[in-house]
């Protein structure tokens, strides 16, 4: 009973359902909840400003929320490893508690610091609520493998126990007799940086960093929001009292006030409150129905990439990757930063990067559309390249979830078909006739008319002319030919996909290995099974193909397939 | 622990006299060596075919290791029987993430073993300088009378930046001096109608597949010359440029053998391209002479630019639409494709496809593949399409978003409809929404 406990906010920044910091609060005398300003921001080489801002605005809401229950949150800079030895003395702490981090980073940086906390004699108290299940219990259902196929994982879900409902919010009450040492200087030892201030890590900022893109930002930060959105996405959902996956339309482009992906990422809204909430709903409009797994999507497929990141420290590479194909990628910076900077000359593919870089959000059919341009589809372009700009940009991208949707989108892993190309100019015209959103986002090409936004370059030069913009002097030429490189890849992603399959017959589908998939409970092990587990043999030709291939690749020499005589 | 012919475990060596008993154990260890004598030449004797037999499941790098043991093991590393398939990989680490192979051991492959080569591809990437690299190679590969040769671009198709003569010289070492070339891959080479007269020249007898998909220097009469000498001609891949009615028909000449795979891309290279036709005429000389044969055709053309095509019956037995593809067009192939097999469209646009997906169940009574990327298709309509084909789809990949909730099915009544006719479970294919 008793004693001095420190809650360590990484992800998870909120009052509400946290397990981790309910749990430290009993019996306690003393609370100090701490965030630690790593210079290596959770393993990301390069964060950019919409991300710091939202960073930093969860911070002072947690603040503010902290302040009315008579406490605050402690900002200190510098590493956990450094930090917590200082505190654990100065503070005489006798408990640390933090929410489970799935991610290989996260679990290789708790693990050091529980060993300074033993050796410290302070007791250490871990909760899952970053995920709706203990990642560990499903891939301990599925053999000891992470699930490779969506399906699978779905099927998994299907078979665990219920998810944990959320714990009770942070009160008042809840705080009881635990109370927070505050001092005089709080604000100047440990107050929330600002991205104004000068004293602020100026080095970590990008370089093309200007003070007037600090404008209000289109995703403001912190759990009050969080739970503002969540009331709102709930109350449209009820209206249209239509559970299916809504029809995209050039209107979904746009950020919604209900749109909560970098609230789930940074945990300012807890995926299980999501959860029962949505549940709750469906059950009102539905009349009791049971809610299919469907109704979830967008919380299970965050699911399915931490549990396929979760043991895979080289989840985010391909070199060295045994689930990931390894592609001959391009190494073509020239080319990388045309597309990161959105000047490909393709005006679907630039205005949405321009969004990404402005706002910090883009449609996850935009996120498709520029992914496949940057890899399997025009660039040729390693998926891990996609992946750094996304780090830097996209609110919503952490670590797994990230890696994996980059590999899933560029067909180098999870076994996904890829005959599927989205054109840089048809996609976006079919989504949005009018072009309104290329207006928007570049706004050098608004004098263009709806026929040629999207093929500026095919337009006439009298057009050109009354649009004011001459292509290839105001606007840049589009950087391929699209049917070119197109029919170039779809050859290459072939030949890989051939050599993986072994597959010598000539239809285009069959080089990938099918998809369809039972609900089969063999374990993996990594063959071929029989006819009753087509699943598990996808499963398992999936790891061992990646296997083979990064294999293949160690070997100076390979076997020359077809062109050998059948022996 | 080392196991003697007696499989009684015994310590390693004589190093560590100190440890034992001296009378017994010197006896024992007297015996040891002899032993360990007879078991070291007993793998030195191994016989070649045998260590051949091993050698070829080791990788290379293996092998190598394996061949520095011992005179004998040396000698088997070079036997002629493990060098006659190769695959040079010719990358920079400018241009590319992977290893390429070693230097040096390209000298001692051209040194050695240039003679034993019959099986040779090459993968190259992006850079002039692989390419080069490869030209090279070639160009030294006198000895060779190589069965197999292919030229790979695994990225963008740098043997295109070769200056045009450099490459044709090198490719005409290889055809002048193997002489029973079988298999020959050059798609995206700058090879042209006077080398493929030379390939001719020498290899006319043997010549069983040649893919040359977008050679932009080759003409039709270049193509047509290697269809009228080449008789053994089975697998041919190229553009639809090269396609003529003569071709067809030197292809289906009495002394030709039966054509097993024809494959055409049909490239667009600028907006409103226009495309010569191919009579009917031709393709049932085809398929007079080659019932069986099978052809592929793969389309990057613009929607406006399918006029010619499909107006009347033609025997293509696999398609893949790279583009967006009319609804008119899909309709078109519905009637004049009896022999379909496989069709994979990319993407069509926002109308739906319920027609022309049931025509095409009802006159392409061969279908077994399916592949939908952006389209639409009413669930309804999509389940009567299933249950038409039955058993026959072996691949039905179809992207979640095409398929159009409506009264009479949604997603989840859909999917156990679809499986119920095809026998297997199925589920549409999913792209991560987050």
């Amino acid at each position: 009973m008793g004693g001095n406990a420190v809650h360590w906010f990484r992800k998870g920044l909120r009052l509400h359902d946290n397990p981790a910091l309910r749990d430290a609060l009993r019996g306690a005398d003393t609370l100090r909840c701490v965030y630690i300003l790593d210079p290596w921001f959770a393993g990301s080489s390069s964060v950019g400003v919409s991300r710091w801002r939202f960073l930093l605005q969860c911070l002072e809401d947690l603040d503010a929320s902290l302040r009315k229950i008579n406490s605050r949150l402690f900002v200190i800079r510098g590493q956990p490893t450094d930090v917590f030895p200082r505190l654990f003395k100065e503070w005489k702490v006798t408990r640390l508690s933090y929410e489970y981090d799935s991610e290989p980073f996260g679990k290789e940086r708790d693990a050091a610091i529980r060993k300074l906390a033993n050796e410290a004699g302070v007791e250490v108290m871990v909760r899952i609520s970053h995920t709706l299940y203990d990642l560990d219990k499903i891939i301990e259902l599925n053999g000891g493998q992470s699930p490779l196929t969506y399906k699978r994982f779905q099927s998994l879900i299907s078979r665990m126990d219920a998810v944990e409902m959320p714990a009770e919010t942070i009160t008042a009450d809840v705080m009881g007799r635990c109370t927070t040492p505050i001092s005089d200087d709080h604000d100047d030892k440990f107050g929330v940086p600002s991205l104004e201030e000068p004293g602020f890590e100026s080095h970590l900022l990008p370089l093309w960093f200007e003070v007037d893109t600090l404008t209000t930002a289109v995703w403001p930060g912190g759990e009050t929001e969080a739970l503002t959105r969540l009331e709102r996405h709930l109350e449209r959902k009820a209206w249209v009292a239509n559970f299916e996956r809504p029809r995209m339309n050039a209107n979904s482009l746009l950020a919604s006030p209900t749109g909560l992906s970098p609230y789930l990422r940074f945990g300012c809204l807890s995926c299980r409150l999501f959860y029962f909430k949505l549940t709750d709903l469906y059950r009102k409009v539905k009349k009791n129905c049971v809610p299919p797994l469907s109704l979830y999507g967008q919380l299970l497929w965050r699911e399915f990439f931490y549990t396929a990141a979760t043991n895979n420290p080289r989840f985010d590479k391909m070199e060295g990757n045994p689930i990931c194909v390894q592609m001959p990628w391009d190494r073509n910076p020239e080319a990388l930063a045309k597309w990161a900077e959105g000047r490909t000359g393709f005006p679907w593919i630039d205005a949405i990067m321009t969004q990404l870089r402005q706002e910090g959000w883009i449609h996850h059919l935009a996120r498709h559309a520029v992914a496949c341009f940057l890899t399997r589809g025009d660039l040729w372009i390693s998926w891990e390249e996609g992946m750094k700009v996304f780090e830097e940009l996209l609110l919503d991208a952490d670590w797994s979830v990230n890696a994996g949707s980059w590999m899933w989108l560029s067909c180098s892993s999870f076994f996904q078909q890829f005959f599927h190309c989205y054109c840089p100019v048809g996609f976006g015209r079919r989504t949005d006739p009018n072009g309104d959103y290329i207006r928007r986002y570049l706004p050098i090409l608004r004098g263009f008319p709806s026929k040629y936004i999207y093929d500026p370059w095919n337009a006439p030069e009298s057009v050109q002319k009354v649009a004011k913009c001459i292509i290839g002097v105001h606007y840049p030429k589009p950087m391929v030919n699209h049917a070119e490189a197109s029919r170039i890849n779809i050859e290459r992603m072939k030949q890989i996909y051939q050599q993986l399959s072994c597959y010598r017959g000539l239809g285009l589908l069959a080089t990938v290995p099918s998809n369809s998939s039972n609900n089969g409970e063999s374990s993996m092990s990594g063959a071929a099974a029989g006819p009753s587990s087509v699943d598990s043999a996808q499963e398992g030709s999936a790891a061992a193909a990646g296997r083979a291939v990064t294999l293949l690749h160690l070997h100076l020499t390979t076997f020359c397939g077809k062109y050998l005589p059948n022996s | 622990m080392k196991r003697n012919q007696r499989g009684e475990e015994e310590e390693g060596g004589g190093s560590s006299p100190g440890s034992r008993e001296p009378r017994k154990k010197k006896q024992l260890r007297q015996q040891d060596l002899e032993d360990q004598d007879e078991s070291s030449s007993q793998w030195g004797r191994l016989p070649q075919e045998m260590l051949l037999q091993v050698f070829q499941y080791l990788p290379l790098l293996d092998r190598a290791y394996a061949s520095q043991v011992c005179r004998g093991w040396n000698h088997a590393f070079h036997m002629p029987e493990l060098w006659r398939c190769f695959e040079f990989e010719l990358n920079q680490p400018a241009s590319s993430y992977l290893k390429a192979t070693h230097p040096d051991l390209i000298k001692q492959i051209i040194k050695r073993h240039s003679n034993h080569l019959q099986y040779v591809s090459f993968k190259v990437d992006s850079s002039t300088e692989s390419a080069e690299a490869a030209c090279d190679i070639l160009s030294q590969l006198v000895n060779c009378s190589l069965k197999t040769l292919g030229l790979i671009s695994t990225a963008r198709p740098s043997f295109m930046e070769l200056p045009k003569s450099h490459f044709i010289s090198a490719l005409t070492v290889v055809f002048v001096n193997s002489k029973s070339l079988s298999s020959l891959k050059i798609d995206d080479t700058p090879v042209d109608d006077p080398s493929l007269k030379v390939l001719v020249a020498n290899n006319s007898d043997t010549l069983k597949l040649l893919k040359m998909s977008s050679c932009p220097h080759v003409s039709p009469a270049g193509i047509l010359c290697v269809a009228d000498q080449c008789h053994g001609l089975r697998e041919l891949a190229l553009n639809y440029h090269l396609l003529s009615d003569e071709l067809l028909l030197a292809l289906s000449s009495e002394k030709h053998v039966h054509l097993e795979h024809l494959r055409i891309d049909v490239v667009s290279e600028n907006p409103g391209q226009h495309f010569h036709t191919i009579k009917k005429s031709s393709w049932d000389a085809m398929m007079r002479h080659s019932p069986k044969f099978n052809l592929v055709m793969y389309f990057f053309l613009y929607e406006d630019e399918f006029g010619p095509f499909f107006r009347e019956e033609i025997p293509v037995t696999h398609l893949y639409f790279g583009r967006s593809v009319s609804k008119e067009v899909l309709g078109r192939v519905g009637m004049n494709c009896p022999r379909l097999v496989e069709l994979v469209v990319c993407a069509n646009g926002l109308r739906p496809l319920d027609e022309e997906l049931i025509r095409i169940a009802e006159r392409c009574q061969h279908l077994t593949a399916i592949g939908l990327g952006e389209c639409e298709v009413s669930c309804s309509a999509f389940v009567e399409f299933v249950k038409m084909c039955g058993r026959r789809l072996s691949q039905l990949s179809i992207m979640e978003e095409v398929l159009v909730p409506d009264n009479k099915y949604g997603l989840d009544e859909l999917h156990w409809e679809v499986s119920k006719h095809l026998g297997r479970v199925w589920f549409p294919d999913m792209m991560p929404t987050w």
